[in-house]
């Protein structure tokens, strides 16, 4: 088989990584509720408790407070910690640890201690499973200076991200999504890094810019083939990072274009699409042909009720839409 | 008194009158405006920090709060650093970034402070945590007030660092007032060392004022901690002296302090500084002139390191945004 296209599932790139890092470098270690349940994490922690033994992968006490609050502590003296929450949304009890203390550590002591620690958010969309088991909270992290925030879309960037997001010395949030755990893709066998703050041209085009991150990049690429049988040709960038921004791939794109649409697998008001719509209307408003258009949740809390998460989510049909109306306007 | 040696009962003297001298040296730069950061002074609460920090090495960690002066010094801490820092220069222990509240020697294993109550207990038990993956026998120390014992976290810390039996010391400086509430308007039991029972946590009650009990029951909870069998809980019980914020609580001219006087009077009664010193001198471990030299001495540290701040650079206009990131 050869090194460079051999296809694994996305979950199981990430737990690879895992494997690679935590072998590589005895100071990484894995935290968290249900590291060793399925049920909670998937099989992105295959593996990793029979190997590495239960000093090196914790499962812990439902307290996410205090366990995000020690990982970051143990980042403090030496160790690379990787802390998960099954659920992004159970990550809430822990934003003091988070954004308080891990965030600002670095700068308010000026840089004498940073804090190399990962903070993987595990987002489960949809499944009737309502409004606490399933929110997209990326946003509130990106909003805060010191933290850095990936969501890989891919099983490479599954892998690459969190290899890149356990070597990096300061706090990164690594988000992903249980929709994408089961996609396919070449993942190469060896340690590799993606690089944090760069975006990736997943489709040329030359009519419209279309920004997407995580799970709702699965959309964005249909709904640029879609729109391709109408001669509208869609450049679609996954973001991959939402902090630091690559904003350079961006501008670019939309100064070709001249048109910008973001699918944002969040809210609407004051979202990731509001913020790479005001960077590029800041910095590249001459290129503009038409207002932005922003494919986002509705601002409301996920319903349960499959007849009204059908509503809720956006699908690709929305992207058609809105972006057909951008160009025909 | 007569099984420690000179050397020792000198050094831990010296610690607290330095942090004394420190702090008093302070008030006067935060009533004519020199400081102007929020400065919480730890006068009164010498003994916990330095009995405390006696029985540890440089590689055990310390994790701070908002009154984490005495912290800083008794770990190690330089007095320029902790001055230059609170006067907000480049120079400081943190480059001027934190203040009095964000105080730091990685070096000397003081790993950071922060004045979110409760917030560093967490960070703590991680140090413990990784002292305990390691297989290393450092210890870290989580200091907090009588204030962060209602907050939940704690909790969840006492329960994961007993679970997993990390080296780590729980030291509640109980000073009675979480800023302006009475300990017994928070709680409806005031035994806090009773909180570490229910998590078969070793827990005990010393006089914070007692830098000799103080050691005491730290180097035993160090020496649990460095055996596998941790972790430990200590209330030391203490007072300051000052304000809760500033010298005086005079905050924007309102005096604020609502302590009775009696009670404060009773405290200063207390002085752990003064009575250590009269233990020595009545015990005959110091006599009058080695205590006048060791004023002298530290009285000239501190205000070299007045100076030292005084002429410090402000951080560079140019630097702001450095350190975000490493």
């Amino acid at each position: 088989m050869s090194l460079n296209n051999r296809k694994l599932q996305y979950s199981l790139a990430a737990n690879e990584a895992f494997h690679q890092m935590m072998e590589e470098d005895e100071s990484v270690f894995l935290i968290g509720q249900g590291v060793k349940s399925p049920w909670y994490v998937g099989n992105t922690a295959r593996g990793l408790l029979e190997r590495f033994g239960p000093d090196r992968v914790i499962d812990t006490p439902v307290s996410e407070n205090a366990v995000t609050g020690a990982a970051v502590g143990a980042a403090m003296a030496g160790m690379r910690s990787v802390v998960v929450h099954p659920r992004m949304d159970f990550m809430m009890y822990a934003l003091d640890p988070i954004i308080n203390q891990a965030a600002n550590w670095y700068y308010m002591n000026g840089g004498k201690l940073s804090v190399p620690i990962v903070f993987w958010g595990i987002i489960n969309r949809g499944g009737e499973q309502a409004a606490q088991h399933s929110q997209a909270l990326h946003v509130i992290l990106g909003h805060i200076p010191g933290l850095k925030v990936v969501m890989p879309s891919t099983p490479y960037d599954a892998k690459g991200l969190m290899i890149s997001a356990i070597k990096d010395d300061n706090p990164v949030v690594y988000i992903d999504d249980r929709w994408l755990h089961g996609d396919e893709g070449i993942v190469p066998e060896e340690i590799y890094e993606v690089p944090i703050g760069k975006a990736a041209i997943r489709k040329k085009g030359d009519d419209v810019t279309l920004v997407a991150i995580s799970f709702i990049m699965r959309y964005a690429l249909e709904a640029a083939t879609e729109l391709a049988k109408e001669n509208i040709k869609v450049e679609v960038i996954d973001l991959r990072t939402i902090k630091p921004l690559d904003k350079d791939l961006v501008l670019e794109s939309v100064k070709k274009t001249g048109r910008l649409a973001v699918a944002d697998p969040g809210w609407k008001t004051y979202g990731m699409a509001a913020e790479i719509s005001a960077f590029v209307f800041e910095e590249a408003f001459d290129s503009l042909k038409a207002p932005f258009v922003r494919v986002t949740l509705p601002d409301l809390p996920a319903p349960a009720s499959s007849a009204l998460e059908k509503l809720y989510y956006p699908t690709t049909k929305d992207i058609v839409q809105a972006i057909r109306g951008m160009v025909n306007r | 008194m007569k099984k420690y040696s000179k050397a020792f009962l000198r050094q831990l003297y010296r610690t607290m009158l330095r942090i004394r001298v420190c702090e008093e040296s302070l008030v006067a730069p935060i009533l004519n405006g020199d400081v102007r950061c929020p400065v919480h002074l730890c006068s009164g609460e010498e003994a916990v920090a330095a009995g405390v920090c006696a029985a540890l090495d440089d590689t055990d960690c310390v994790f701070g709060n908002h009154r984490s002066h005495g912290h800083f010094v008794a770990k190690g801490g330089r007095i320029d650093a902790l001055v230059a820092e609170i006067y907000g220069k480049e120079t400081g222990c943190s480059r001027g970034r934190g203040g009095s509240m964000h105080l730091i020697d990685p070096e000397k294993g003081m790993m950071g402070a922060a004045p979110i109550v409760a917030g560093t207990i967490s960070l703590a038990v991680g140090a413990a945590l990784a002292s305990h993956i390691r297989r290393e026998k450092r210890v870290s120390v989580s200091f907090f007030g009588d204030g962060a014992t209602n907050e939940g976290v704690l909790f969840e810390c006492m329960n994961l660092a007993a679970l997993k039996k990390l080296p780590i010391i729980f030291v509640c400086e109980n000073n009675f007032y979480a800023t302006h509430m009475p300990v017994a308007e928070c709680r409806p039991d005031c035994d806090i060392a009773d909180i570490a029972k229910p998590f078969n946590i070793p827990n005990v009650r010393v006089d914070g004022n007692n830098v000799l009990e103080v050691f005491e029951t730290a180097k035993e909870a160090v020496a649990a901690c460095r055996d596998g069998s941790g972790p430990f809980f200590i209330e030391a019980m203490t007072y300051r002296l000052r304000g809760h914020v500033g010298p005086d609580d005079k905050i924007q001219g309102a005096h604020t302090d609502i302590r009775p006087q009696e009670e404060i009077d009773m405290w200063k009664k207390k002085d752990p500084v003064i009575n250590f010193e009269r233990c020595l001198l009545d015990d005959g471990m110091l006599n009058e002139s080695d205590v006048s030299a060791i004023k002298k001495e530290i009285d000239q540290e501190v205000r070299e390191a007045h100076v030292f701040a005084n002429n410090s650079p402000y951080p560079a206009e140019s630097e702001l945004s450095v350190y975000v990131f490493k």
